[in-house]
């Protein structure tokens, strides 16, 4: 047992160790594979909620996906729902805590296959909930199969060949699909492929929850993560890849706020202004906040 | 349906002239209930209008669903902030349901379910289930509307005590008769806190909770696991059997016992009080509770000597039989002498439920005679009765 000198100052001065772990995690572990964008994004809306302290009357409602093990080590109330149906069972929960801050976290297989109809009833309905896509453009789960939101051309397991519109059909994009209806007051796709878009989806995630919180309206975050077991890509090429097939596709940027729905063109133009805005921050040391 | 007749609020005690839907609707309001969501659909629509007069003025919600899926599941968000909560249909919208079904019997939410079947119809989907996994329902059958109204109330009691789903089967008749009712709330046992719902509360605490259905829990909590989950499920089940609700009458020294719930129960009673003043020897068993079903009482009283035949009266092909043969387990011969039997719209009451064609079927039964045909089917019978031969 070491006993600490205290008769004269320390030799060497006292150092803070930063614990990285957001508070509303109970354990840095997940289970999710390398090179996974989702624990990217959990992390930041965890951060949010941190941020707006209303930790204390949060609950979310988790869907069915490999998100679904972060239901058990979220530091949050959670109901955990069937596959698709999430945004009824929010809006079971939000009707009876009209105070609480509530959100769904969802995949694509999840909120854009299986339960189409619940989110977008959820938000021409309006309620004051968060709906979270975490959207790879396959089904993770089970091993990389096609989804509603997979691309033309991308390679799953039940699209050798790739995604051929004649035979599978088109992706939905489903933020663009939201953004139309008249109960959702802010719509944002962001992704978690670089650390420039995860400072963009961290303040969709907190404009989301603060419009939900003003009591505006329906609110919906989808962020495009990376999936690279499911896209059958080296762990490290996953980033790259996102960007250059769902990234191309499923545009990020602000779909809809203060009730104005923006253009891909608008979103075009603004993600090519932020790029030259990162390459320049990034040119002078790094990323301010 | 006359809604502006049915509106009056009555003073305590004073009864009413109101109909089945409505008299429901305020039970559950009586009893507690602050959520309700629901799908149009006949016979069960009214029970959701006035769901949608009644609940905001008594400071609960009621929404229209876009689906039954979603009706269900609003319902299951509700419940988990521990509030009492209801959503219903009539069978075909309960069909949707069952995947719900499964599996908030298996988060252990306190559902009470509303069925205003078109018909007896839905007896497998309501006692067996049609959803996956071992789980099942406690079903009570009112035979009136004054019974559904203690029912309903029953309902929402034994799904908060067992924390488990209870279904109320009603049908047309229930859901549009009117009858002078007066609305009581009834007081049952007191019941421990709700302290696994959620709140929001102890989010950050490190202390959330989780209302799921598997079996999972949070980082640092007892999970039971998946199978620990079905094992406590099934656990619970024979605890439940001890719900079981029953009625029976003149079957002291019957030779015929004839078995029916529901709306049609009521008729077959009345059929067999006058065919006792008649001096027929019949008397009945009438299941409060389908599920759990009253076997023993059936066993017993089919085992007395002086029972010589049990019939099972439905308004089906032949469900309610099969548990009829189940609990009287070859004591004596079982008989479905019951039938389908709706109008021709499908929704609502059939040329069967009428005390002369139950009358008919009982005493064919009692004398040993050949069934009459369906009235109105009589080729439908004649053709079976050469496929039989």
């Amino acid at each position: 047992m070491t006993i600490i000198d205290t008769s004269s100052a320390p030799t060497v001065p006292a150092r803070k160790v930063e614990s990285l772990k957001p508070d509303l995690l109970l354990t840095q572990e997940h289970h999710m594979c390398p090179g996974c964008g989702e624990p990217l994004a959990v992390r930041q809306f965890l951060e949010c909620i941190e941020e707006l302290d209303v930790a204390a009357r949060t609950i979310a409602v988790a869907g069915i996906g490999c998100y679904t093990s972060f239901a058990g080590t979220m530091d949050v109330d959670l109901v955990q729902a069937l596959h698709g149906r999430a945004p009824s069972v929010a809006t079971g929960v939000k009707r009876m805590l009209p105070d609480s801050l509530v959100f769904t976290l969802q995949g694509d297989g999840d909120m854009v296959n299986e339960g189409l109809q619940e989110v977008l009833h959820t938000a021409a309905r309006g309620e004051k909930v968060t709906c979270i896509l975490l959207n790879n453009g396959v089904f993770g789960e089970t091993g990389g199969h096609m989804t509603a939101t997979s691309v033309i051309g991308q390679r799953t397991k039940n699209t050798l060949d790739g995604r051929d519109a004649e035979y599978h059909g088109y992706p939905i994009l489903i933020g663009d699909l939201i953004a139309q209806l008249q109960g959702a007051s802010y719509v944002a796709r962001g992704s978690v492929h670089n650390a420039g878009s995860v400072a963009r989806t961290r303040k969709m995630f907190k404009r989301a929850f603060e419009s939900q919180l003003r009591g505006e309206g329906f609110t919906f975050v989808e962020v495009l993560t990376m999936c690279p077991t499911g896209w059958f890509v080296p762990t490290a090429d996953g980033p790259d890849y996102m960007q250059e097939t769902l990234g191309e596709v499923h545009i990020m940027g602000e779909l809809k706020v203060d009730g104005r729905v923006r253009t891909t063109d608008e979103l075009h133009a603004e993600n090519v202004a932020k790029q030259r805005e990162i390459d320049e921050q990034l040119a002078r040391g790094g990323i301010e906040n | 349906m006359t809604v502006t007749a049915t509106t009056t609020t009555a003073p305590p005690g004073e009864r009413v002239l109101m109909e089945g839907s409505e008299a429901l609707a305020r039970a559950a309001i009586a009893a507690g209930c602050r959520f309700f969501a629901g799908y149009p659909m006949t016979p069960f629509t009214e029970v959701l209008e006035h769901c949608a007069r009644l609940l905001p003025e008594a400071g609960g919600v009621c929404i229209n669903a876009e689906s039954e899926l979603e009706a269900v599941g609003m319902a299951w968000g509700a419940l988990s902030t521990g509030a009492r909560a209801a959503t219903g249909s009539t069978g075909q919208g309960l069909s949707l349901m069952q995947e719900s079904f499964s599996e908030i019997t298996l988060a252990e939410l306190p559902l009470v379910i509303f069925n205003m079947a078109r018909g007896q119809q839905d007896y497998f989907q309501a006692t067996r289930g049609g959803g996956h996994g071992d789980y099942r329902h406690i079903v009570l059958a009112p035979q009136d509307v004054r019974e559904g109204v203690e029912h309903v109330q029953l309902a929402f009691h034994l799904a908060d005590k067992w924390r488990n789903p209870v279904l109320v089967y009603g049908d047309y008749l229930l859901a549009h008769t009117q009858e002078a009712i007066s609305i009581e709330p009834m007081s049952f046992p007191e019941l421990p806190k709700k302290d696994w719902a959620v709140d929001g509360s102890q989010s950050g605490s490190g202390q959330s909770r989780g209302v799921t259905p598997l079996g999972v829990a949070k980082t640092g909590q007892a999970a039971m696991g998946q199978e620990g989950k079905a094992q406590y499920i099934a656990t619970k089940i024979p605890l439940m059997e001890r719900e079981v609700r029953f009625e029976q009458g003149y079957c002291d020294d019957a030779e015929t016992i004839v078995v029916a719930f529901g709306s049609p129960a009521k008729f077959v009673k009345y059929a067999i009080k006058e065919l006792r003043d008649a001096g027929h020897r019949i008397g009945y068993l009438r299941p409060i509770t389908i599920w759990p079903f009253p076997y023993g009482a059936l066993a017993e009283v089919a085992g007395r000597p002086n029972v010589k035949r049990v019939g099972s009266f439905e308004l089906s092909a032949g469900q309610l039989v099969e548990d009829v043969r189940i609990g009287v387990a070859g004591r004596a011969p079982v008989t479905y002498i019951g039938g389908v039997s709706t109008d021709q719209s499908g929704f609502g009451v059939g040329r069967l439920l009428d005390v002369e064609a139950i009358t008919a079927r009982i005493l064919a039964l009692h004398e040993d005679r050949e069934l009459p045909p369906i009235p109105g089917y009589e080729q439908f019978t004649y053709q079976l009765q050469e496929h039989q031969k």
